[in-house]
């Protein structure tokens, strides 16, 4: 749009991992305005949450000064108390404990110089196999998938303008017209094939364009995907020399295919068997033609089977031979802010910078030289994200954790069970800007600055490295989370210098770091993005960039994709007589994640101020629930509460409910932590549960600004 | 947890390597993949890998190759795949199998997936006198039966399918598309019998004339005549080259029956699949279980996953319960589902049915309810109702008050209702900014005229951009009517 007016500041959205680029200026009234600038992900839009994201800055939720728990109750204290208290309770716990006694929870909302820089605080300054991170609800699914199809993971191996060029996008279990709106404006042109439980706005859009909307049951994505992939067989519209040229392992993975003719994949999924057909046909048709893209999203990945579910669908673009062809491709839309950059420097447990493997001898060498330590100095992996939450203040588990930029307390699965974990800690520290559900149950709070208050890159859903800039100070009181790890490390006894709370010099160690990894970042630099280079990774010298992956060849040694051989295993929790329906999650346009900061969002919060339950309306008949009245779903960890939303194009045997809210609005306190055996993503999409009237309603807490709790970019 | 490693592994018998007894190694394969509990010995009669009878019809108008119907083997150290090998008996007391190589195998279970064979109807000219196949003649039963059809028919010559049930008019369908002329004869009053009432017979039938297929209901065949085709008992002569005999199977139960074990139609068994020798068990189309299944795909394989589950330990409390087996016809342009008590002599009193007859479109479709579950229910040519009735009737769920809607497999459009939604507030032309036309009608009074003056002033169209149209047209509306007041 317009070009940057005296005090514009031109960076990106602070949520997801489109990254909108705005500009962000004073509003003239005290506070800060966004708008959106022309760049080729948002070409211009934004969506309401980035319209409004300015607001947080200058709310008077905004943190403004470290809290330390004294008799019960968070009370104000300076920076050198509360750091000093935590670097002495760390070193005491460790004592007692030994060094795995702490541990580390990171996000997929923390810059790449923040992600980098907390794995190395784990590794060296607490010497802790112990770290894990959000993003492991999130992407590890698609992740775990790409890599031993492709050899490599990046979310898209390809730049989102690219998608307007196809004849056809399937996307599976992805809602953006409602969580990444502007990207909509790329699936103009191409007819959407929608695989999603519900009759969502991108379903919608995929019918009013002249394409499919294909509902299945949830937890039975994988049948469809491979039914799908039967009938493109059937229609004769499998690519048959790129299966020979391009690919390894396809007969074995038919083999699994083929028990999932269309009229079987019916009976299983609830999706009609000529849908199935015309969707094939569709696809397969385009893939031939224009070229045609197969995109997952969470809805498909968050399964106890979702590596499997993932793979099932890229064998289903293998077999019409979309990847690593212009024009054509899979690609998992990535939903954190730095979803994608998050999860290649160090926050996984079992992974260094540069995606290398902690267990990989060459790999640890490598990193120890860069961080100037011995290589046995680094520990080896911890253990994944839910079985961290799950294992605190256990006799094996950790007694302290540090949290950055996360809310678990609200975002976690079977989140009742993981708010008692956290509450068994003997020390638990927080640093977020907002009091989150998390940060109201810490020993310590940390008040650390927002997006719009630091520098810093961020690597967007298409392996594209942004520059985030700083547009105002934080308020007084307010350190960056890198301060806040410099100042720890400090005090638990590292060398002055080792963890630099100066942005570009953590780029530049990141980039040395990454060096000759997968996710190589070694020729970007901080002036390459500040000169508006569209600088996408591996990036393995100056002047290099890979917008589009694997055109010559796959990441595997011969420079084939393979087949995975997946079948179809049912969810781990069926629907009984006790708990006759499934309820599945998701998102909503005005709120993200846990809700911590759109909820603090006037405009945000009045549009939607509570949790609600979509409901088929005979289903609502037959549990006697009305519209608008509060109903309570149980499952069998927990139990929440939410206004019923009547919605005739509902699955009868589905309810949806959004995972925003907290207290006794939680979602995830009904969700399953069945965990998935490689990626080690929890069943967050099917849960089983009953609904019935709830009367009184819900207690304050747990709704919208004025919650105890609420927080972070979870 | 390691003394588990030192027990011996139980040695399980699987007589069978077809659709069930594959899967069931498959199935204990993905829960004991080392072999430490369960080494299962698949024997099978016939020379190749396992397949998918069920896609057997797909072979003859080219739909799937012979290898695309190959299933997983899963080559993992428990499993020894013993092919072209039949067993010959059994000895529940000393519990061995005897097989046709002259060798002897010790079983601690035996899992019987003997399936089942064509049944032959006596019918003169059908069998020679060893009881095999006449000239002409054939059963779908296997790839050998295939192979044999292959070579009976070619395009523009007449074949006859003798018999119009499920497989039948699969095969009858495949046929048709593969050039051939086909005439199906039918005994009983109507095709499909077991699975759909009359009327909705006499539409599909109309179906497959379309298609060139001639359906002949309630006639009575008199004989094979080589050469000249099928002579009915009224002297008519339907012309074949080949002759598919699809009337009906017989479960393969030889080898239990001579072995003791109990045998009514199929192999009598539990929810524990077992049968009256506990260390004998059966599954798929050999298999009797109360609650039904035999002859369909599904129920064979939940068997085999019970089964599964039961013998290698990983889920003592596994049962099979029955099921609720749900047709799905597989002939190409021709859609249908058909489930429980769908005739009106077999529906229970009380029973409400709804029904849509239209054969010029060749739809039909019938929902019987009894105590407010499905009962009942055939769709012909309602693809979309197809998943909704089906699982209704599986889970036996309540039946929505609005039968016809169910059947006509389309939600109502209406909007959501409810606390947070448009209800009760202006709609919204731009949903991700939530702006309405009074927004944008009060922006163009302000004196934004152009889309991205009322995009700078609401923020309509800078979400996903799918009401650009709408603004465009609201603009071009406002600008007519403005200009007119000022004329």
């Amino acid at each position: 749009m317009s070009p940057a007016g005296r005090g514009a500041t031109a960076t990106h959205c602070p949520y997801c991992a489109l990254q909108c680029a705005m500009f962000v200026e004073p509003d003239g009234q005290g506070g800060w305005a966004t708008r959106p600038r022309d760049f080729p992900v948002n070409r211009g839009g934004l969506c309401r949450k980035g319209w409004t994201a300015g607001e947080l800055l200058t709310s008077p939720e905004r943190l403004g000064t470290p809290l330390v728990r004294r008799g019960g109750e968070l009370a104000e204290a300076t920076w050198e108390q509360a750091l000093d208290l935590v670097a002495e309770r760390v070193g005491a716990l460790q004592a007692e404990h030994g060094p795995d006694g702490v541990g580390v929870f990171g996000a997929g909302g923390l810059t790449n110089e923040k992600s980098y820089l907390l794995g190395k605080f784990t590794r060296l300054a607490l010497g802790s196999r112990m770290i894990d991170y959000n993003g492991r609800f999130c992407m590890s699914s698609a992740a775990a998938a790409a890599v031993r199809a492709f050899g490599l993971d990046r979310g898209l191996p390809f730049p989102v303008s690219d998608l307007s060029g196809a004849g056809a996008v399937l996307l599976a279990g992805a809602n953006p017209a409602e969580t990444m709106p502007p990207l909509m404006g790329h699936l103009t042109a191409p007819a959407l094939v929608v695989v999603d439980p519900r009759r969502t706005a991108t379903a919608q859009a995929a019918l009013d364009g002249g394409g499919l909307h294909l509902a299945p049951r949830p937890g039975t994505d994988t049948a469809l995907a491979l039914g799908l992939l039967h009938a493109a067989r059937l229609e004769g519209l499998l690519d048959t020399g790129y299966i020979a040229g391009r690919t390894a392992g396809f007969e074995a993975a038919w083999e699994q295919a083929a028990a999932w003719w269309p009229e079987r994949t019916e009976l299983q999924t609830g999706v009609s068997a000529s849908r199935i057909r015309a969707a094939a046909r569709l696809l397969g048709t385009a893939a031939a033609d224009q070229g045609a893209y197969v995109l997952t999203g969470r809805g498909t990945e968050q399964h106890a089977k979702g590596t499997d579910s993932a793979s099932a669908w890229i064998n289903l673009a293998l077999a019409l031979g979309l990847p690593g062809r212009q024009g054509s491709g899979w690609g998992c839309l990535t939903g954190q802010g730095n979803g994608q950059g998050g999860r290649e420097h160090g926050q996984k447990a079992d992974q260094l910078p540069g995606y290398r493997m902690i267990t990989d001898a060459a790999a640890r060498e490598h990193v120890a030289g860069v961080w100037g330590v011995d290589e046995a100095d680094i520990p080896g992996a911890g253990v994944s994200a839910y079985e961290l939450l799950d294992s605190l203040g256990t006799p094996s588990g950790p007694k302290g954790l540090l949290v950055f930029g996360s809310n678990p307390a609200v975002s976690a699965p079977a989140a009742a069970g993981v708010r008692e974990r956290l509450d068994s800690l003997d020390l638990l520290v927080v640093a977020d800007f907002v009091m989150s559900e998390t940060a109201a149950r810490a020993d310590v709070v940390l008040p650390v600055a927002q997006w719009a208050e630091e520098e810093g890159t961020m690597t967007n859903l298409e392996g594209r490295v942004l520059r985030r800039r700083r547009a105002l100070a934080p308020p007084p009181g307010v350190r960056t989370d890198l301060e806040v790890l410099a100042g720890l490390a400090e005090r638990l006894g590292q060398p002055a210098g080792r963890f630099p709370s100066d942005p570009d010099a953590v780029l530049a160690e990141l980039g040395r770091a990454s060096a000759g990894g997968a996710a190589d970042y070694g020729g970007v630099s901080a002036q390459r993005l500040e000169d508006g280079e569209a600088v996408h990774w591996p990036a393995p010298a100056p002047g290099a960039s890979t917008p589009r992956l694997f055109l010559e060849g796959f990441a595997h040694p011969d420079g084939r994709a393979r087949f995975r051989p997946v079948g179809h295993t049912p969810a781990a929790e069926q629907a009984d007589a006790d708990y006759p329906l499934v309820v599945t999650t998701g998102r909503t346009m005005g709120h993200y994640q846990s809700g911590a900061q759109t909820r603090r969002i006037g405009e945000l919060a009045a549009a939607d101020p509570q949790a609600w339950v979509e409901v088929h309306p005979d289903t609502a008949a037959e549990h006697g629930l009305a519209p608008g009245e509060w109903a309570r779903l149980t499952a069998r960890r927990g139990t929440m509460l939410a206004r019923v939303r009547l919605v005739p194009t509902a699955r009868r045997d589905t309810v949806f409910v959004p995972f925003h809210f907290g207290g006794d609005q939680t979602a995830n306190d009904l969700t399953n932590p069945a965990l998935d055996p490689l990626s080690r993503m929890p069943e967050f999409k099917v849960a089983a549960a009953r609904i019935e009237p709830a009367a009184p309603g819900p207690s304050p807490a747990g709704a919208a600004p004025a919650a105890a709790g609420a927080a972070a970019p979870d | 947890m390691t003394r588990r490693s030192t027990l011996p592994a139980r040695r399980i018998v699987v007589v069978g390597n077809g659709m069930t007894g594959a899967r069931f190694a498959e199935e204990a394969a993905r829960r004991d993949p080392d072999g430490r509990r369960v080494r299962v010995t698949l024997v099978g009669a016939e020379p190749g890998p396992a397949y998918n009878r069920v896609l057997l019809p797909g072979l003859i108008d080219g739909a799937y190759a012979p290898r695309d119907i190959a299933l997983p083997e899963p080559q993992t150290a428990g499993i020894t795949r013993l092919r072209g090998t039949a067993a010959t008996g059994i000895d529940p007391r000393e519990r061995t199998v005897d097989l046709d190589t002259g060798e002897r195998l010790d079983y601690d279970e035996l899992v019987l997936a003997t399936g089942a064979r064509a049944a032959l109807p006596p019918l003169r000219g059908l069998a020679a006198a060893d009881g095999t196949p006449a000239e002409g003649v054939t059963a779908l039963r296997d790839l050998a039966d295939q192979r044999r059809l292959a070579h009976l028919v070619r395009p523009g010559a007449p074949a006859v399918v003798l018999g119009g049930g499920v497989l039948g008019l699969e095969t009858a369908r495949a046929l048709t598309g593969a050039g051939v002329r086909v005439a199906v004869v039918e005994a009983a009053p109507w095709i499909m019998r077991r699975q759909i009432d009359r009327a909705c017979a006499q539409v599909l039938a109309r179906a497959y004339e379309d298609l060139g297929v001639r359906v002949h209901a309630w006639r009575v065949a008199d004989r094979w005549a080589p050469g000249s085709g099928l002579v009915l008992d009224d002297g008519t002569v339907l012309a074949g080259d080949a002759i598919v005999v699809t009337a009906g199977v017989r479960p393969a139960v030889e080898l239990a029956d001579k072995a003791g074990v109990k045998v009514e139609h199929g192999v009598v068994v539990d929810d524990r699949l077992a049968s009256s020798e506990p260390r004998i068990h059966a599954i798929g189309d050999c298999a009797s279980h109360p609650g039904g299944g035999a002859g369909l795909v599904q129920p064979g394989y939940e068997q085999a996953r019970v089964l599964a589950d039961l013998l290698t330990g990983a889920d003592p409390a596994a049962r099979y319960t029955g099921a609720r087996p749900v047709t799905r016809l597989k002939a190409q342009g021709i859609d249908l589902t058909a489930m429980g008590a769908t005739d009106d002599e077999a529906a229970e009193p009380g029973t409400e049915s709804v029904v849509v007859s239209d054969p010029a479109k060749r739809r039909y479709a019938k929902l019987n309810v009894a105590g407010g579950r499905v009962s009942g229910a055939v769709l012909l040519g309602f693809p979309e109702a197809s998943p909704e009735v089906s699982r209704l009737f599986d889970e036996g769920a309540a039946v929505p008050e609005d039968r016809l809607g169910l059947l006509q497999g389309r939600p109502e459009e209406a909007g959501a209702e409810g606390e947070g939604s448009a209800g009760g507030r202006e709609a919204h032309v731009c949903r991700c900014n939530a702006v309405t036309r009074t927004d944008i009608e009060q922006a163009w009074l302000d004196g934004a005229r152009t889309r991205p003056a009322i995009a700078q002033a609401t923020r309509a169209t800078t979400g996903c951009g799918g009401c650009t149209r709408d603004v465009d047209a609201l603009l071009k509306a406002m600008d007519g009517k403005g200009a007119a007041k000022v004329g």
